[in-house]
């Protein structure tokens, strides 16, 4: 094998993929612009819409309470609250958004409350719409603050102290440098996406250069040169390689400044979304762990590329395969799920377990090893399918 | 110490002669440049099962001859010439291509080798001169050789006005000159085309025909299949044609016209092929 050969391939397949808008687009344009955008649009949605939401007034509908002018007064002076009054359609005016809420006050409430005999307060609302959620969590407070109230007028009454209620209380405190907190947070969706990247990166390349030159009829004037088979696909497996860990890269780098520069922030907590605050440890492990998944998803695309007889051909192929590798990326995400010696050699769940624990400062060196050792194994074993095929004529002049 | 008489030394002389000319006389057979024995190839396909695509083929190609190898489309042509250029391995037998093993050195082989064909397109995105420096650097010249080459090709082939134009955007014949360009970059000893005028115009078909002849005139040895009998008859020094597989019949274009008793070159090949009737 001559490496000066391969570097030949390589240089050319790079500059021919280089003048191609579409490798540009899923290379460079996808991941520089498209992934922060979108990330950061729907974060900001997100933010737009829950603070509107929660801005808002919840419109809502006492039902019953006739004879507990009391509480129906203090709920129709909460300013947060506005109430309409009751109609027999209201649960088709909570669907139809009309209304957001409803509540059931029993009979004889504000007397029962007086005389502490008890009585059960429905909440109505329609589960899974924010708006109607935030309704209900607002008439929740409003009835545990009465709640709250009639308990200590009826402590005080009897000349007990509130304090009663409350011997002691319990403050959380967080431990965890914001790093850890935010490595923890995103360190699940990390190699979720990394998956992503690399195959937006690598499947235009990975089809171009090996189902795309057998259409083209390129195919067969690169194997009349003197070299190699293994030399040829090696220097296309490097080529596809390299677009996978560019796309991960520029949408990494993108993503960072995006983040810096936005300034977003989630939730209200301190730390960002996680991408700005992550341990530099646990990126230099993630890193690492790309490199034989980038070699592992690549070696596979190219495969599939050099089996399939046209363009078309290739992408049916592939496009299954993103999904079938996408879920234990997302069992990774799972809760619950920890790394254990099993776990550790199912390639991306491995991966996507790694990242979690790594980015979250936590570092297991048996399982990491373990991880890497398998990762690389079955990228080689990938690669070796790769050249195999490539040098099998049935599979290469298979159109 | 005997004097030699002048009979004697005259034997001397005529023995020094014959030892001489046995040394230098030894028994010739024509030199040859290609050369297959018993080539076959087999496929398998899962409707047809086995289908042999070339079927003890044996053929021999001299220096500086173009060989035509004549057949109808699935004869088995391509896969003769693939088989010679080491794009795919023989099921059994042997070739040699400018004194190297088909199978053994199938690299040496494609250095010494200009393999055109219908289907060797070229990389719509490169240049011209990017794609023939491809082939250069892929057969191992340095770019400075690549460069000197590529100028001397360029003037012969009036290739300058498109040199640094990106080939999707080329004609035809300055697509056909790039893929001259390309296959003899690295000056190869022989030259393998297989169907190279097909699906092309007149005036294409006529320069790459021009082409072949200058590749023999260059003293390159040249092997060329068709299906197309008027070009067998304007080109090539011997014929072999090639029918299910099999070569069936050989020789010069008047010896294959004398073996099938006609003149005409389609009813030679219909004969010689055995499909008279069915024509």
């Amino acid at each position: 094998m001559n490496l000066r050969n391969i570097a030949v391939v390589y240089r050319k397949e790079m500059r021919d993929l280089l003048r191609d808008r579409r490798t540009l687009r899923s290379m460079i344009l996808v991941p520089l612009v498209f992934m922060p955008l979108m990330i950061q649009g729907v974060a900001r949605i997100t933010q737009a819409v829950t603070s509107k939401a929660m801005a808002e007034t919840a419109v809502v509908q006492i039902l019953g309470g006739a004879d507990s002018p009391d509480v129906t007064g203090r709920l129709k002076s909460d300013t947060k609250l506005r109430i309409e009054p009751a109609t027999q359609d209201w649960k088709q005016l909570i669907a139809d958004k009309k209304i957001r809420a409803a509540v059931k006050i029993p009979d004889d409430f504000d007397s029962d409350l007086r005389s502490g005999a008890g009585g059960q307060v429905t909440i109505y609302n329609y589960a899974g719409e924010i708006r109607s959620g935030f309704a209900a969590t607002e008439l929740d407070s409003f009835f545990r603050n009465l709640s709250g109230e009639r308990v200590r007028q009826s402590l005080e009454s009897r000349g007990l102290s509130v304090a009663l209620l409350k011997p002691f209380t319990t403050v959380h405190e967080n431990v965890a440098p914001p790093e850890k907190v935010a490595g923890n947070r995103v360190g699940g969706l990390v190699p979720y996406f990394i998956v992503i990247l690399c195959f937006v990166g690598a499947i235009y390349p990975a089809v171009d250069l090996t189902a795309g030159e057998k259409e083209r009829g390129t195919m067969e004037t690169l194997l009349c040169s003197p070299l190699a088979r293994t030399e040829i696909v090696l220097g296309k497996f490097l080529m596809v390689l390299s677009c996978a860990l560019a796309s991960v890269v520029v949408a990494c780098v993108s993503m960072l400044l995006s983040f810096h520069f936005s300034g977003l922030k989630s939730g209200g907590g301190t730390a960002d979304l996680g991408l700005t605050h992550v341990d530099p440890a646990g990126v230099a492990g993630v890193l690492v762990l790309i490199i034989p998944v980038a070699v592992l998803l690549s070696a596979i695309l190219l495969t599939l590329g050099v089996w399939a007889r046209s363009h078309r051909e290739a992408l049916t192929y592939m496009q299954p395969f993103m999904f079938l590798i996408l879920v234990p990326a997302v069992i990774g995400m799972l809760p619950g799920i920890e790394l254990n010696a099993h776990y550790a050699l199912v390639p991306i769940l491995n991966l996507s377990l790694a990242c979690r624990e790594m980015l979250s400062g936590v570092w297991h060196s048996y399982y990491l090893a373990l991880i890497f050792i398998s990762l690389s194994t079955y990228a080689a074993l990938a690669l070796a399918l790769a050249v195999r095929m490539f040098n099998r004529e049935a599979v290469i002049f298979r159109t | 110490m005997l004097s030699r008489t002048g009979r004697e030394d005259n034997l001397e002389e005529c023995l020094r002669n014959l030892a001489r000319d046995c040394i230098q006389f030894r028994p010739k057979s024509p030199p040859r440049v290609i050369s297959t024995h018993l080539l076959s190839k087999s496929f398998f396909d899962k409707k047809r099962g086995e289908i042999k695509a070339a079927d003890k083929v044996s053929l021999e190609v001299r220096p500086g001859e173009i060989y035509g190898l004549l057949g109808a489309n699935g004869a088995g042509k391509t896969t003769v010439m693939r088989l010679l250029a080491t794009l795919i391995a023989p099921t059994s037998g042997s070739a040699t291509v400018a004194g190297c093993d088909v199978v053994r050195e199938p690299g040496a082989v494609r250095s010494r080798v200009g393999f055109l064909a219908a289907s060797t397109a070229l990389y719509n995105r490169l240049t011209a001169r990017e794609m023939v420096t491809y082939f250069g650097e892929l057969n191992g010249l340095a770019r400075r050789e690549v460069d000197i080459r590529l100028e001397r090709l360029a003037t012969e082939l009036d290739m300058h006005e498109f040199l640094d134009r990106r080939c999707d955007g080329l004609s035809t014949g300055m697509k056909q000159k790039t893929s001259i360009a390309r296959t003899l970059v690295h000056d190869p000893a022989v030259m393998i085309f297989d169907e190279p005028t097909l699906g092309l115009d007149v005036m294409t078909s006529r320069a790459i025909v021009r082409f072949v002849r200058e590749c023999r005139d260059r003293g390159k040895t040249v092997i060329y299949s068709t299906h197309m009998m008027h070009e067998v008859e304007k080109l090539c020094d011997r014929i072999g044609i090639i029918h299910q597989g099999r070569l069936v019949a050989e020789g010069t274009l008047a010896e294959l016209r004398q073996r099938a008793g006609v003149n005409d070159m389609e009813e030679v090949f219909l004969k010689l092929t055995g499909q008279e009737g069915l024509s």
